[in-house]
Formats: C-alpha cells, sequence, structure tokens
C-alpha cells in the first residue's frame, strides 16, 4: 500500500486531522470495499461462465464451491478493473456479523517498515544533490532581520549558500492560522550538521518588533484587570445567572488558568524541496497539504499547478502538521538557490516556533439551591485575540459543555492582544476546556457534600435549553455534533463500575478523581488512583478509561493503543508550559524545559467500551480531555488542595 | 583524515572532522536514515544505536568515539527483520507515529541482550530515557516481555 501524491481532483480532501477520518470514511470506505468484491466476483464469475451468485469470496480469493474453483484478487483484477464499476449507492454492504477484518485487530500497514528503520519519514528523504538548510528565526515572533553577518557565515566549511529572510508577518494584535513565513536567516550546507555549526557563529541584529514587549508576566497581569472588567463578548446565556448568583444559599468562586504548550512532535518540523525548471516538487508530511499548495504557490509567485506534493509520513502530528510553514520555508529556499533542499528544524527550533495552544485564565461563577444542586454556572474566558478575532484553539463555542445542561448559563469571553502565532492542538480548546469545566464541577460537587458523579449525573438529566446550532466544534464534518445525554451518562457509569468508583476507599495521601467529556464526536470518562506525597510529588497508580465512539471498534488493538496514548499525552500536557520572556521571547528550548512523560511515570490503563447504536467516530482526541480533571480532582482527594493553575509545579504539585 | 567505522559489520571510511555527531554520520554521510533525530541533547533516545552491544545516544557522541567499535544500526538488528523484539513489536503493533521506535527498538534490544527476562522495574528503568510523544509505553512493556519470552522458549 502506497500514499498517493496530492491531487483533489481523484481522491477528493486529502486531510488528516479533528478526528475526522474515521466518520468521514466508515461509510464511503465500506462501499469502495464492496464494489470492488462485487467486481471481483463478476469477473471470477464470467471468466468461469457461473453465475456471479454462486461465487464468494474469503482470505483475498473468489471461490466458486460448487466446481472447488478459486482464483486470488490479484490475479483476477486486471479484468475486474475492466468491467463498468457499479453505482456505490447501490452496492450490498456486508452485514456487520460476518465482518472478517473489521471488528479485527490489524496491524498498521507500514509496521513492518517502521520496525526495520526504512526510510518513511520527511526528514529521511533523500535526492541526487541534495543540500541542507537549517534557519535562524527571529527570537521574538514576527521580528526581522537587520543586519547579519552573512559573508562571514559564507566562508564556514560546507556552507554554500547564506540567505536573508525577509519574513511576511506583519507584527499585530491578532496572528492568523498560517501568517506566512517568519524572518530569518537560512544557512544551506553540505550537510546539516555544518548548517547548525554555521548557526552557532552566525551574528544577527534583529528589530524584534511590538512583540518584544510581550512576557508571561504582562499576560497574566492583564488578565487579571480583564477578568475584573465587564466582558467584551457575550457568547451566550440563558437563565437568570445574576440573580440566581444573588440569591442562591451557595455560590462557589474559582479562577483557574493553564499555559501555553508547544505540540514537540518527535519529528521536527522539516519538508524537502526542488526547484528546477519552473517546476516545483515537494515532499511533505502536512496533514493539509492542500493549503500548504496554495500557500507555497502565493509565497513563491508561481501557479498551483506547477507544484507537484509528494505526502510522506511525519513522525506525529497532533495538529501541528495541518499548518505547512516549514513546507512554505524549504520551497522558498529551493528557488533561491535553485537546488534540492532538505530543511530541517531543530528541537530548539520546533518548541520556540511552535503555533502554540494558547494559555487562558478563566473566572468561574456557581450557584447550589439547599438540596446541592446546580442552579447556575458563569464563565468567563480571558483568551487572547482582538475584537472578535480569537486566537486559534483559544474560542469557546455557546454549547461548550456543562451549557445546556446547567439550569442557568452564561458565558462570555474578552481578549488581550497576542503577537504570536497559536494552532489546533490535539483536542484544540476541549484539552483546556475541558479541565476547567470538569474541574469545578468537582469543586461544586464537594462544595454541595455529594458525590462527583451522581452530581454530574443529576446534571445531564436536566432537561437541556436549546442548543444554539453552531457546532460543539467547527471541524466536525458530519454534522453529528450535539452533545446526547445518555452517551455521556453511560460513559461515566461504565468507568465508576470499571473503577470501583463507589468503593474507593478514602486515606489521607491517596485518592481518586472522575471526569468525563464530549469532543470530535466521541465520549470519554475516566478515573485515576492517584498518591501524592508530602513534598506534592504525584504518581498516577492506575487509569480507567470508558469510552463510546459508537458501534463497532474497528481496530481493537490500534484502537486501545490510542486510549492508551490520549491518557498518556495528557498526563504529559499537566507539566509542560511555555512562557515568554520580555524581549527575548519561547523561554523553553528543548524536552528538558518542556517535558514528555516517561516510561517510569506512565501508571496501567485500562480501556472499556460502550458500544451504541451511532456511526463509528474517531479516537485520536476525545480520549484526551478527561484525564487532566480526573488527575486533579484525584489529588484533591487525596490532599484536599485543589489544583487551579496548571502545569502542576505552579500549583505545587509535579510528578514523581 | 578519514575515520574507519564498522556499521552491521561493515567496514567503511568517512570523510569528516572527528567532532561531528555520529548520528549525522550515519544519517546523512551514509544513508543510515533508521536512527532518528530528535532533540541533540540525549534527552529523548530517538537516536539509539548500539556500540559494542551498548545502548548509546548517538546524537551526542562523537563519531572518533565509535572507531574501533562495532556500531549497530536499526538496519543491521537482524539481517531478516527478525530479531524477537522486532517480532513482538510487529505482533502488538507498537508503533504509532512510529518516529521514536527505532530508538526504542535498539534500547529494548540492548536490555535484554543484558537482562533476559527483566522485571517491569528494570524496563522502566531501562527504557525510561527513550520517550514517545503519541505515548505507546504500554505496548512497549508488553513487547519487551513478549520478546523475553519467545526468546526463552526457543
Amino acid at each position: 500500500m502506497q500514499q498517493a501524491d496530492l491531487n483533489e481532483k481523484i481522491y477528493g480532501i486529502q486531510f488528516s486531522g479533528g478526528s475526522a477520518n474515521t466518520p468521514m470514511g466508515w461509510e464511503p470506505m465500506r462501499r469502495v470495499g464492496a464494489a470492488g468484491r462485487q467486481l471481483l466476483i463478476a469477473a471470477a464469475a464470467q471468466t468461469w461462465g457461473v453465475p456471479a451468485s454462486e461465487c464468494s469470496t474469503a482470505h483475498g480469493k473468489v471461490m466458486h464451491a460448487a466446481t472447488g474453483r478459486s482464483i486470488g484478487y490479484g490475479e483476477i483484477a486486471p479484468k475486474a478493473a475492466a468491467l463498468p464499476p457499479p453505482a456505490l449507492s447501490s452496492v450490498k454492504l456486508k452485514d456487520p456479523k460476518d465482518y472478517t477484518i473489521i471488528g479485527h485487530s490489524q496491524a498498521g500497514v507500514d509496521t513492518h517498515a517502521l520496525v526495520t528503520g526504512k526510510p518513511l519519514f520527511a526528514i529521511d528523504v533523500k535526492l541526487p544533490g541534495m543540500l541542507y538548510a537549517s534557519i535562524e528565526r527571529a527570537p521574538v515572533f514576527a521580528g526581522k532581520v537587520k543586519t547579519a553577518n552573512v559573508d562571514a557565515i559564507k566562508a564556514l566549511p560546507g556552507v554554500r549558500h547564506v540567505l536573508i529572510i525577509d519574513g511576511s508577518i506583519a507584527p499585530a494584535a491578532y496572528i492568523p492560522w498560517e501568517p506566512g513565513m517568519e524572518a530569518g536567516v537560512a544557512i544551506v550546507a553540505d550537510t546539516w550538521w555544518q548548517a547548525q555549526q554555521a548557526r552557532k557563529q552566525l551574528k544577527v541584529d534583529w528589530d524584534p518588533g511590538p512583540g518584544a514587549a510581550q512576557s508571561s508576566e504582562g499576560f497574566a497581569k492583564r488578565a487579571a484587570e480583564l477578568l475584573q472588567t465587564p466582558p467584551s463578548i457575550t457568547v451566550r446565556t440563558y437563565g437568570d445567572v445574576d440573580s440566581l448568583l444573588k440569591s442562591s444559599p451557595k455560590v462557589v468562586e474559582a479562577t483557574y488558568e493553564y499555559p501555553f504548550i508547544a505540540h514537540a512532535t518527535m519529528e521536527p518540523q522539516g519538508a524537502t524541496a526542488h526547484w528546477k525548471d519552473g517546476k516545483l516538487e515537494m515532499w511533505t508530511s502536512s496533514t493539509l497539504p492542500i493549503d500548504g499548495r496554495g500557500l507555497i504557490a502565493k509565497t513563491l509567485g508561481i501557479k498551483e499547478d506547477d507544484i507537484t506534493t509528494h505526502m510522506v509520513r511525519g513522525g506525529g502530528s497532533f495538529g501541528r502538521r495541518l499548518q505547512n510553514d516549514y513546507a512554505v520555508e524549504a520551497a522558498w529556499i529551493s528557488k533561491q538557490t535553485g537546488a534540492p533542499i532538505k530543511l530541517l528544524w531543530s528541537r530548539e527550533d520546533d518548541i520556540a516556533h511552535d503555533p502554540f495552544r494558547p494559555g487562558a485564565t478563566v473566572g468561574l461563577k456557581g450557584s447550589l439551591d439547599a438540596r446541592g444542586k446546580l442552579t447556575a454556572w458563569r464563565h468567563h474566558l480571558v483568551t487572547f485575540g482582538e475584537g472578535k478575532n480569537i486566537a486559534t484553539g483559544g474560542d469557546m463555542g455557546p454549547d461548550s459543555y456543562p451549557s445546556p445542561f446547567a439550569p442557568a448559563y452564561a458565558l462570555f469571553t474578552s481578549v488581550q492582544p497576542l503577537t504570536l502565532r497559536c494552532g489546533a492542538l490535539r483536542a484544540p480548546g476541549d484539552n483546556a476546556f475541558c479541565w476547567v469545566a470538569q474541574s469545578f464541577l468537582d469543586e461544586l460537587a464537594h462544595e454541595a457534600g455529594r458525590d462527583p458523579l451522581e452530581f454530574q449525573l443529576e446534571l445531564l438529566s436536566n432537561k437541556p435549553a436549546p442548543w444554539t446550532g453552531v457546532a460543539v466544534d467547527v471541524h466536525e464534518p458530519t454534522g453529528q455534533d450535539v452533545l446526547i445525554a445518555d452517551r455521556y451518562k453511560g460513559v461515566l457509569e461504565l468507568v465508576a463500575e470499571k473503577s470501583g468508583w463507589a468503593k474507593r476507599a478514602k486515606q489521607p495521601g491517596r485518592g481518586m478523581g472522575i471526569a468525563a467529556w464530549f469532543c470530535h464526536l466521541g465520549y470519554f470518562a475516566e478515573v485515576a488512583d492517584v498518591s501524592v506525597d508530602a513534598s506534592g510529588k504525584v504518581t498516577v497508580n492506575h487509569v480507567w478509561a470508558a469510552g463510546d465512539v459508537g458501534s463497532q471498534i474497528i481496530n481493537p488493538q490500534a484502537a486501545e493503543s490510542m486510549g492508551f496514548g490520549g491518557v498518556i499525552d495528557g498526563m504529559s500536557e499537566m507539566g509542560q508550559e511555555i512562557t515568554l520572556a520580555q524581549g527575548r521571547g519561547v523561554v523553553q528550548s528543548n524536552f528538558h524545559n518542556h517535558p514528555i512523560l516517561r516510561m517510569k511515570q506512565v501508571p496501567p490503563i485500562e480501556v472499556y467500551w460502550r458500544k451504541t447504536d451511532y456511526a463509528p467516530t474517531g479516537l485520536g482526541e476525545p480520549t484526551l480531555p478527561p484525564i487532566l480533571p480526573a488527575v486533579t480532582n484525584a489529588i484533591f482527594a487525596a490532599t484536599g488542595k485543589r489544583v487551579r493553575t496548571l502545569p502542576l509545579q505552579k500549583s505545587g504539585f509535579s510528578w514523581a | 583524515m578519514p575515520l574507519k567505522l564498522t556499521i552491521n559489520n561493515v567496514a567503511t571510511t568517512v570523510d569528516v572532522t572527528p567532532d561531528t555527531p555520529l548520528l549525522w554520520v550515519l544519517r546523512d554521510v551514509l544513508n543510515y536514515t533508521g536512527t532518528k533525530y530528535g532533540c541533540g541533547m540525549g534527552l529523548c533516545g530517538a537516536c539509539t544505536v548500539l556500540l559494542d552491544g551498548r545502548a548509546v545516544r548517538s546524537c551526542i557522541t562523537r563519531v572518533s568515539a565509535a572507531e574501533d567499535k562495532a556500531i549497530t544500526t536499526i538496519e543491521g538488528l537482524s539481517p531478516d527483520g527478525l530479531h524477537p523484539v522486532q517480532v513482538a513489536w510487529e505482533a502488538l503493533d507498537v508503533p504509532q507515529c512510529g518516529y521514536c521506535q527505532a530508538g526504542q527498538i535498539m534500547t529494548a534490544a540492548a536490555l535484554l541482550a543484558q537482562t533476559p527476562h527483566p522485571s517491569d522495574a528494570e524496563i522502566d528503568a531501562a527504557m525510561s530515557g527513550n520517550l514517545c510523544r503519541c505515548g505507546t509505553y504500554p505496548r512497549i512493556r508488553q513487547a519487551i516481555h513478549e520478546a523475553a519470552n519467545a526468546a526463552g522458549a526457543k
């Protein structure tokens, strides 16, 4: 099986993101499979002179039982391909009880090549005469190069070209998705190591621009002011929130904060480009390559028809490779030099110039009636942007839980300027909104003296206010985007049963936390069992996850692995932060200060499925969000201390 | 001055400065691209290769330090891709994005050569220098046990 080049005229949209491949592909792929089977049978039946109805298929063969004949798919394929294809809408789909591939674990098509070290990845592309490029980008986002010691660098071993990139990013208060090329100095050498060595000798006089005034301290200070100021955007209100907050016997108030974080895919960004005779060939691991082709054409002033895009494997995306900046850079350098160019970002480049998940500060108020039932929820999200333009991944929609189940609800947004690129990180928005909402629900349940599970099941039993019609997540392709309370309750009840929630032990220094979320069409509930020692070191002893992604788990082993991965990735996020130092840009640089969980920190994880009569949906994203509040709610159960600021170390905790 | 290297039992010479990291000699000069770059600081283990059977981070190993030693990369771990670790990895479909897996496999192979039947704690201790952004750690643990059992059964 080989990945085709980019060609939307033949293949339609070639895109991977938003956990959308399963919902988008589930029916079309089965129809194509059924049509192929029908053609193979027709071709074999014709060859044998028997009725197609007497033929069957199994294990890659067409068979005619009455005569004991069989023929391999590959052998009959040329003949089958010459027959007129059936209308896809009319093919007969297999009864799920007869599935022999779907529902059975299959290894990935590249697994053997991966375990034997075959060149699959963007970083592995090699062309004759290829040169290697490394770029020193402006440390302050949207800064410019004033001068650089270009001639001195050109004289260094292996260096072939040194190019000043003027860049095309306007230093505005809101930076759009794909804002253009960052300014910097590109060094092109015979090997990447030589380019990197030459970079160390580079002396650049930067014009940092207005972004230099930004700092994490400044953001926090302004956010605190905005929380005390009337919000600028009303996203949604229903019910009389203000008077309920005044009249209810119990009102809980809290401020939550979470940081910017980077994608830090294991394979740093990079791409290979070859400009030759007015045409461009690209090798890129972009997950939205059609956008990349458009951007390259615009940046280089060439026609899209003159670009061929080969799609190569990427070492992780988590949303990072939806953006195509690295491909534009490689293409630009190749056009400037006329050489085939492999551009590779260093890890330091990759962390400091990531399109970050934006941080935020959130002011919350919730009220309880005399019986301890939630009566009103007021949510003030202080994020980044300008006017109505909100930083990517920072925008909360009107139906974000506990809307519309809270009896009265208000969601407001305020923004402060941000001259920094943001992007979509696995479960964009939800990876943070879930933590805030599910933590505050846990606070309210404890304040009401009730079990958090029972408190949330009651909330989900409320008659919801009308859905606003704005998708829960704008990336959903299927329109099936409204939270179904029974599915949400179902995963909560399943995870409670599997984790022994009702019988959990209460002891100092050890506790369990529960949380659930709906996003990207999937429902997940997770329970964490944690121990916390006297110095605040947190050990996660065990995690249980329950998911509802519809009627069919397509590839059970891979699905379970995705469950493990979502939990572990979410735990990693709890220890990460990106901070900005005034005048210097991003502080973090590598895995020592933007860490990923290590094996010894990973608990046993159990993943369970609740199958429901809905079409199958994706697993990349919905597995992740609940683990963050499950762990922090467990820390509260263990210590009585509420984690309202991430990363954990800002709340006095850290991973053991 | 050319340096003599023995990679996967094949002798070769390279003309690079002696302080060049082994990783970049393998990848960009000699075209052994199975070994991956992840951090350049010995923090992630994606670049792990064996030097005389010992797992080392090739991104912080000068090429001159690998002279007169047997270098084994993922391409040479077994002639047919059937080292017990590779077989177990495939059976459990360990990789997700797959980028870190060559380094994981090399570290696991070195562990099993030293400790044929490691406990979970021994696996955690040996493998905690290898990062996986996709979170394949539970599968890696399982696969190492499976490889240990398969090798023991032979």
